[in-house]
C-alpha cells in the first residue's frame, strides 16, 4: 500500500483503479471531512494551484462540490461553463483543451455528455484530468463519496449487498458504483424495467431484476436514480405513474427490507417520484451525508492528484 | 511498350490458373501466358519497339488486377475528405485497378451528369478504373427512383444508396424490379434505421460497459431478411454489403441453396477487429455496420472460406482527422481501407483459412462477374490489369505514407504482411512498391 502514489495520474474512471487505490482514497478521506467542520475550513495544502472545472453539461452540486473542495484546500478554482452546440462540439473540445493547456492548470475536472470526451483531452493534457461525469460512461468521484457513505456507516464493505434502481442503461453513478463495489467485493443488484437494462448487464458482475420488491429484501443499502421518461425522443416506459408504482421506494418498500437498510441518492430527487418524500427524510436516508462526504472525497482526490503523499 | 512479367506465380481463379508462369503484355492487352517466356522482338536491333520493360516477380504472385467494389470517394462536394485523383492513388497503391465508386456523394450521384462527372475525372486523373454505382433514390431520401436508366446509359454497374438504406420496402422493391431490366445489381446497406438509431457501436456488453449507446445486431439481420425476400419475388440480383453479422452470414447461405440470386461481401475490418476495440474511445474503430462479437467474426471467416461471402470490399469511408477528432459519439462513422485491405486479407492466408486462390478470387473474378465489367482475368486478349502481390513483404501501416487524404484507420502503427509491390492498367505500371 505504501507504494501507491496517484501524484499526476487521471481519474477517468473507476475502470483504471485498483481496489487498493479504491481503499488508499477511501483511507485518506478523515482528516480533510474534519476541515469542512471547523470554524475556519481552510487549510493551504494546495495554495498556488490552479484547478479548472470545465462543465460541458449543467451541473451545480458536482460543481460546487468540486469548487468547494477545491477552495478548502487554498487552490484557485476557476469555472467553465462550455455551451454545446452541435455544430461546434468538435471545436469546443480541441480548442478548450489547447487553450487550457497553454494556461497551465494544474488540474482540469471534466462533466459531458459524452461518454469517452475525458479520455480525448487526457490524451492531450498533461495535468490530471478528474471525470465529473462523461455521458452513461462514469462518475468516479460520486463512487467513490457513495463507498466513502457506505464504509462509514459499515466499518467495513465487503460482503455488503447494495441495490440500485433505475434507468440503469443510461446512468453513469451506476455505472461507476457497480464497478467499484464489484472491486471491492461488495454485491450488488441492478433493478428496474427492462427497457432500462441494458444488453450485457451481467457481465460486469452484477445480478439484474425488474423485481424491486423482492429485490429490496436482501438489499444492504439502496441506491435510487433519478428517472427521465423519455431518453434520446424514444419513451421507455408507459408514463411516471406507472414507473413510481413499480419502482418508487415508498415507505411500504422500504418495510420489506431489512432493518438498518441504508437510503442512498446521488441526486438531484424527484420527490414522489422514484423516491417517497417521507423516505427521503426520514433515519434510513443518508442522502445529505452522502453529499457532506462529495466535498471531503473530492479534497482528498485533489490532494492525493496534486501534491500530497 | 510491351512488358514481361517473369518468374511469377500467376493466380487467375478465373480460369482456373494456379502455377508459374510468365505474362506478356502489349498494347495494353495480355498478349499470351506461358513458363519461360521469350519476347520475339527481343533481341532484334532494327525493331523500332523499345526493348520490353521487365519486372522480376520471383516470389511474387501475378493475378489479375483487384477490383475493390465498395468505395467512397467523396467527389464531388467532400473533397476535403478525398478526391478522385487522391482516391484513386490509394486505390493503386493498395494493389487495385477498379474500384466501384459509392453514391453518396454532393449532389448525389442520382443523375447522369453527375455519373458523367465522375467518369471525366476519372479520365484525367489516369490511373486505377472508376465503376460508378448509381443512386437507388432520388438524393438517398428512399423515395422516388433515381434516373436509374439515364445513369445506366452514362455508365453506372450497379444501383447502391449505401450510406442509407432503402427503408422503404416497397421502393426497394421497385428498384430491383428495374435493376433487373437494366441488369443492374442492387447492392444493399442492410440497417433498420429505427432500430439502429442512437448507435455508434455494437449493442453489447463492451457498449454497455462503455456507456454508448448499440446497435444491436438485429438492426442488420431483418433488412438481410427482407432483401432476400424481395430479391426472391424479383429474380433481381441482391448484393449484401458489408456483412457484419454471424445470422446475415447463415441467411446469404441459405439464400444461396434455394437458388436465390444474391452475393455478399464483407469489410477487412469485421474479419479482423471485434467491438472490444472500441474500448478506449478511438474514433477511428466507429464503423457501420458496427465492430461485432467474436463469434460474428469467426462466422464471417466461415463465410468467407465456404463461399457464402464471395466478395472482400474495403468500405472506404475517409474522414477529415478534425471530424474524428472529436467524442465517439459526435464522431463521423467509418474508415479507410484501399490500402490496408490486402494487407489485411492475406492474414487469413497467413493463418490458414483462405488459401491465394481463393482470396485472388474475392478481389478478381466475383467481384467482375457481379458488376458485369470485363475485368478481373488475365485471359488473353484482356486489358492487361495486373496486380502483382508480394505475400510476404512486410510493413507497418504508417500515417505519413498512406496515398488517401485522410488517415482515418484503425490499424495505423498495425505491422502487416502482404501487400501489392506493383498495380498495372492497361500495361501501364501506375504503383511501384520500391
Amino acid at each position: 500500500m505504501s507504494t501507491i502514489d496517484l501524484r499526476g495520474r487521471d481519474l477517468l474512471g473507476i475502470e483504471s483503479l485498483t481496489a487498493d487505490e479504491i481503499h488508499y482514497i477511501l483511507d485518506a478521506v478523515p482528516p480533510f471531512k474534519e476541515i469542512s467542520e471547523r470554524d475556519i475550513k481552510k487549510v493551504p495544502t494546495l495554495r498556488g494551484k490552479t484547478i479548472i472545472n470545465l462543465f460541458f453539461e449543467p451541473s451545480t452540486r458536482t460543481r460546487t462540490s468540486f469548487e468547494i473542495a477545491g477552495k478548502r484546500l487554498s487552490a484557485d478554482v476557476i469555472n467553465i461553463s462550455v455551451a454545446t452546440s452541435s455544430v461546434s462540439k468538435g471545436e469546443s473540445l480541441r480548442d478548450t483543451a489547447e487553450n487550457l493547456q497553454a494556461m497551465q492548470a494544474d488540474v482540469l475536472v471534466v462533466r459531458h455528455s459524452a461518454a469517452g470526451v475525458p479520455h480525448l483531452l487526457a490524451r492531450y493534457l498533461p495535468s490530471p484530468v478528474i471525470n465529473a461525469g462523461d455521458g452513461a460512461h462514469e462518475h468516479p468521484t460520486q463512487a467513490l463519496l457513495d463507498l466513502y457513505t457506505l464504509q462509514e456507516k459499515w466499518g467495513t464493505l465487503t460482503g455488503h449487498t447494495v441495490l440500485i434502481v433505475g434507468d440503469i442503461a443510461a446512468s453513469r453513478v451506476a455505472r461507476s458504483n457497480m464497478l467499484a463495489m464489484r472491486k471491492l467485493g461488495m454485491q450488488v443488484c441492478v433493478c428496474g424495467p427492462r427497457t432500462m437494462l441494458p444488453i450485457g448487464i451481467e457481465q460486469m458482475g452484477v445480478e439484474c431484476t425488474s423485481d424491486f420488491d423482492t429485490a429490496i429484501q436482501g438489499a444492504d443499502a439502496v441506491m435510487m436514480l433519478r428517472i427521465q421518461r423519455e431518453r434520446h425522443g424514444e419513451v421507455l416506459f408507459p408514463s411516471l405513474q406507472e414507473y413510481s408504482e413499480r419502482y418508487c421506494l415508498t415507505s411500504e418498500r422500504l418495510r420489506r427490507a431489512k432493518s438498518g437498510v441504508l437510503v442512498m441518492h446521488p441526486g438531484p430527487m424527484n420527490r414522489g417520484v422514484e423516491i417517497a418524500p417521507e423516505v427521503a427524510d426520514g433515519l434510513e436516508s443518508v442522502i445529505l451525508t452522502q453529499v457532506t462526504n462529495g466535498v471531503a472525497v473530492r479534497m482528498a482526490l485533489l490532494y492525493l492528484l496534486l501534491g500530497g503523499s | 511498350m510491351d512488358i514481361l512479367i517473369r518468374g511469377g506465380r500467376v493466380i487467375d481463379p478465373a480460369q482456373g490458373i494456379d502455377r508459374h508462369l510468365d505474362v506478356w503484355i502489349a498494347d495494353g492487352k495480355i498478349m499470351a501466358l506461358g513458363p519461360d517466356m521469350r519476347i520475339p522482338s527481343q533481341h532484334a536491333p532494327d525493331d523500332p519497339r523499345p526493348a520490353p520493360h521487365l519486372i522480376e516477380a520471383q516470389g511474387c504472385v501475378v493475378a489479375p488486377g483487384f477490383l475493390d467494389m465498395h468505395v467512397h470517394l467523396r467527389e464531388p462536394g467532400f473533397e476535403y475528405k478525398e478526391t478522385i485523383a487522391t482516391g484513386l492513388a490509394a486505390a493503386a497503391a493498395g494493389g487495385f485497378t477498379a474500384v466501384a465508386a459509392m453514391a453518396n456523394t454532393k449532389p448525389v450521384n442520382d443523375t447522369p451528369a453527375v455519373t458523367e462527372f465522375m467518369l471525366r475525372r476519372a479520365a484525367a486523373v489516369g490511373g486505377t478504373r472508376l465503376l460508378p454505382i448509381g443512386a437507388v433514390s432520388v438524393g438517398l431520401a428512399g423515395e422516388e427512383l433515381a434516373e436509374i436508366g439515364g445513369m445506366h446509359k452514362a455508365g453506372i454497374v450497379g444501383l447502391s444508396d449505401d450510406g442509407m438504406p432503402v427503408m422503404n420496402p416497397r421502393l426497394m422493391r421497385r428498384a430491383m424490379e428495374y435493376g433487373r431490366m437494366l441488369e443492374l445489381p442492387v447492392l444493399s446497406h442492410c440497417e433498420d434505421h429505427r432500430l439502429s438509431s442512437g448507435g455508434v457501436m455494437h449493442e453489447g456488453d463492451v457498449s454497455t460497459a462503455l456507456g454508448l449507446i448499440g446497435v444491436p445486431a438485429v438492426a442488420e439481420n431483418v433488412m438481410v431478411y427482407r432483401d432476400i425476400q424481395l430479391a426472391e419475388l424479383t429474380g433481381a440480383h441482391l448484393h449484401i454489403q458489408h456483412v457484419s453479422t454471424a445470422e446475415a452470414v447463415d441467411l446469404v447461405r441459405r439464400a444461396k441453396e434455394q437458388g436465390i440470386t444474391v452475393t455478399a461481401e464483407a469489410c477487412p475490418h469485421h474479419f479482423t477487429l471485434t467491438h472490444e476495440a472500441v474500448q478506449g474511445y478511438d474514433t477511428n474503430t466507429k464503423v457501420n455496420p458496427p465492430l461485432r462479437t467474436a463469434a460474428d467474426v469467426e462466422a464471417i471467416k466461415a463465410g468467407l472460406q465456404d463461399g457464402t461471402l464471395d466478395v472482400i470490399a474495403s468500405d472506404h469511408a475517409p474522414h477529415h482527422v478534425s471530424e474524428k477528432d472529436q467524442d465517439y459519439a459526435a464522431a463521423p462513422a467509418g474508415m479507410i481501407g484501399l490500402e490496408t485491405s490486402v494487407g489485411l486479407a492475406l492474414r487469413l492466408y497467413h493463418e490458414g483459412i483462405l488459401s491465394l486462390s481463393q482470396i485472388v478470387a474475392k478481389y478478381t473474378v466475383y467481384p467482375a462477374s457481379i458488376l458485369g465489367v470485363p475485368h478481373g482475368t488475365l485471359r488473353v486478349g484482356s486489358n492487361a490489369d495486373v496486380t502483382i502481390l508480394d505475400p510476404d513483404y512486410t510493413y507497418e501501416v504508417e500515417a505519413t505514407t498512406l496515398r488517401s487524404r485522410s488517415k482515418n484507420s484503425p490499424f495505423l502503427g498495425w505491422r502487416l504482411r502482404g501487400a501489392a509491390v506493383a498495380t498495372l492498367v492497361s500495361g501501364e505500371v501506375i504503383f511501384e512498391r520500391l
